[in-house]
């Protein structure tokens, strides 16, 4: 089966063709289609998981794709555990958010469109996981890149939607053209784009280490993009426009989850070069801090989460930084079940109350049961409560820091682990717990279809049970599994569990405090530290830094160009016509007086000659007849002289 | 007696007035009669010729005999125009059909 893995990713695209071409107008049938395939995608992607699981491979199969003479550019399958588990991630949470999606879309007017998206987003995110070129990727990249273009700006009725899709692909652009750069730097230097060819170069090193930290930074830089890591992540709360099951896909399993992948693909690169593991290490920090203190006062339920996923993603990047290519990629799997089902739960509540505003919620456990408590298990996951997954893979994060030995970042990791704690938990106690504080929205609020419902149950076994393949003391585990050149068996520290547990727990109750105890006035402390609330409220003024700096500039330079077209383009362009024109007159008197004279002269000509001798010609027999004879009687009197 | 000047005297006479009858007459039959005239007028040529140029032999008027058989063919012909001009105008006056110009 695994040499025929690519069907795993072509069989979205198949849906989505069929529902572009064929049933655009069938809402039904549109849904069947691509939930089938995604499903059958997913009964795929366990057979070839465990296929992987009793060989490690990596399996490669390559394919001709551009043949030239000198030039061969192969497209490659590259199914490694990695691949593997993520091709499960990936297929679980899509046939979820699909699943999630027949109720939430439901009627919504471009609903088969919204499908055949879903679709083409799944094919993207699959075939960048088991595609095994450095090209094939960069293919692929663009297309998730373009899908979520697509469906963040679905609504694009809304201005805000059609403009939040427009900054996502833009500032993921930005970071695309460095993994452009780097993966050309990377294939000159190397002379392939396969990965098995480049890791096997790099590791016998074959390639200049400069090169390799120029590829490894620069394709980083599209990590960054995807990821919505620091500085470029100023899309993804952006993007909390689209429909809440894309931002679902989004964080989850596709968009953000590829610039992590990629990030671990790079691991060859980042255990060459020191350099640029510091430099991934520290942006995965900062990301984390960043993200997880605007989380802490914002107000939108949607842009709480999308905080978190950055925090959460900064986590990820943190790890493989460090060298944790099973922490970081273990991370990942488990974010992918409780941040997709944070947000399916929180797509819920939107369903139910019709408002993004926390503010204007509240008591709803009561009304939304099984929303209310499949989002608070993703949330002590997420918040790293034990035994749920989050708390494996974050242990494992901060074991592989700590292994590195930066106690920075260790303290910077832990102290953004209380703050997810506190955030997530304040989400929780403002939306679920307390007063309405909207009567009309509660009145109103009521439990989701099935169809939303069951994939929430679904994905809350996953976000506790998920990490539990994670356990240190197990000797089978994701570690054994998933590992970059030997598999390392993470010693159980207690100390660092029970600090996690502690700070978690410290955050959770301080949220308690405040929003559900109401012991702590959470406007009072709001007045209290007010430049700090103020400046976390304005997302740390980032927005307005790059309108101040990057687009003003470009502003800047566009006017500047605008004057030089119209100064200076523009003006030779018009001279030439002017010119054109002035020299075409003096053309057209020659024309209009030499040759049209010439032409019309030789006929006034013939025709004042023909009026003349037409005259001769009277048609009457008998005139030629003595014509005829005068002329002979010429000739004789000729002859005779 | 009659010399061959004679002879040609007349000719030459016989020819004129056809050729003047050829120029100046209006009636397509009038035409034709003039033609039949020129003929003869040239038959009388052949015949003079004959007689006193080479009397033993009959060249003359063996050509002579020619000429009459094109004349009828010829008649036949210029009789059947005039009819079909007739036919399509109601009138047989050449001058009036002066068509073939321009």
């Amino acid at each position: 089966m695994i040499e025929y893995s690519y069907i795993i990713a072509f069989l979205p695209l198949l849906s989505y063709l069929l529902i572009v071409f064929f049933f655009s107008k069938n809402n039904k049938v549109a849904h069947t289609v691509s939930i089938t395939a995604i499903l059958a995608s997913f009964v795929l992607s366990v057979i070839v998981f465990f296929e992987v699981l009793a060989n490690h491979g990596p399996h490669i199969f390559e394919y001709e794709w551009i043949s030239m003479p000198g030039f061969e550019l192969p497209l490659s399958l590259y199914i490694d555990p990695l691949a593997a588990v993520m091709l499960l991630v990936v297929t679980i949470v899509s046939s979820c958010v699909h699943i999630y999606s027949v109720g939430y879309m439901h009627g919504d007017p471009r609903y088969p469109r919204f499908f055949s998206f879903l679709s083409l987003f799944s094919f993207s995110m699959l075939g960048l996981v088991i595609s095994g070129t450095f090209f094939g990727t960069f293919i692929f990249w663009e297309l998730v890149g373009l899908t979520s273009y697509l469906l963040i700006g679905f609504w694009f009725e809304k201005k805000v939607a059609a403009d939040a899709g427009k900054k996502a692909f833009v500032t993921t652009k930005i970071g695309d053209l460095g993994f452009l750069a780097g993966l050309l730097i990377l294939s000159a230097a190397a002379g392939t784009f396969n990965y098995s060819e480049v890791y096997h170069l790099i590791e016998n090193n074959q390639i200049p280490v400069i090169f390799i930290t120029a590829a490894g930074i620069l394709m980083f830089c599209g990590a960054i993009g995807k990821s919505a890591q620091f500085p470029l992540h100023v899309w993804l709360p952006d993007a909390m426009e689209g429909p809440t099951p894309v931002s679902a896909l989004i964080h989850a399993a596709t968009m953000v989850a590829a610039g992590v992948y990629l990030t671990a693909r790079i691991m060859s690169i980042i255990v060459v070069s020191h350099s640029a593991a510091i430099t991934i290490a520290y942006i995965g920090g900062i990301t984390a801090l960043l993200a997880a203190s605007i989380g802490l006062v914002q107000n939108d339920i949607k842009r709480v989460l999308a905080y978190s996923t950055v925090s959460q993603l900064g986590y990820m990047i943190l790890a493989l930084g460090c060298g944790g290519y099973t922490a970081g990629t273990f991370h990942l799997m488990t974010h992918a079940f409780f941040k997709a089902l944070l947000f399916l739960g929180a797509g819920s509540v939107i369903h139910a109350v019709h408002t993004n505003d926390i503010q204007f919620m509240g008591g709803l456990s009561k009304k939304m049961p099984i929303t209310s408590k499949t989002f608070f298990i993703a949330s002590l996951s997420i918040a790293g409560i034990f035994p749920l997954s989050g708390f494996w893979s974050k242990d494992e994060i901060f074991a592989t820091i700590l292994h590195e030995g930066h106690w920075f970042l260790l303290v910077l990791a832990v102290l953004v682990a209380g703050m997810t704690a506190f955030y997530m938990f304040r989400l929780c106690f403002l939306t679920f717990t307390g007063k309405p504080r909207d009567e009309h929205a509660y009145e109103h609020a009521h439990e989701s279809p099935n169809t939303m419902t069951y994939p929430l149950i679904f994905l809350a076994i996953l976000a506790v049970c998920a990490g539990w393949v994670g356990i240190p003391w197990l000797h089978h585990g994701y570690a054994s599994f998933v590992y970059f050149h030997h598999p390392h068996h993470p010693e159980p520290n207690f100390a660092l569990m029970i600090i996690g547990t502690i700070v978690a727990l410290a955050g959770i109750y301080l949220a308690y405090l405040m929003y559900y105890k109401r012991a702590i006035d959470p406007v009072k402390m709001a007045e209290r530290f007010k430049p700090v609330y103020t400046f976390l409220f304005n997302k740390w003024y980032f927005d307005e830094l790059y309108m101040g700096t990057v687009i003003r500039f470009t502003y800047w330079f566009m006017e500047v160009l605008f004057r030089f077209d119209q100064v200076v383009i523009d003006g030779f362009v018009n001279f030439c016509g002017k010119f054109g024109l002035f020299n075409s007159r003096i053309w057209m008197t020659f024309d209009v007086y030499v040759v049209d004279g010439a032409v019309n002269g030789a006929g006034y000509i013939t025709r004042w000659f023909a009026g003349g001798l037409r005259r001769i010609q009277s048609g009457a027999v008998q005139n030629y007849a003595f014509v005829i004879f005068l002329g002979v009687v010429l000739l004789i009197l000729f002859r005779m002289m | 007696m009659a010399t061959l000047d004679h002879y040609l005297i007349l000719s030459a006479i016989l020819f004129c007035i056809g050729i003047f009858g050829l120029l100046t007459r209006r009636n397509a039959i009038g035409v034709l009669m003039s033609i039949e005239l020129m003929f003869n007028s040239a038959n009388i040529n052949f015949i003079a010729f004959s007689k006193f140029i080479t009397p033993e032999a009959l060249t003359g008027q063996i050509f002579a005999v020619f000429v009459i058989t094109v004349a009828a063919a010829e008649a036949a012909v210029g009789l059947a125009i005039v009819v079909l001009m007739y036919r399509n105008f109601d009138i047989v006056n050449v001058d009036n059909i002066n068509f073939m110009k321009w």
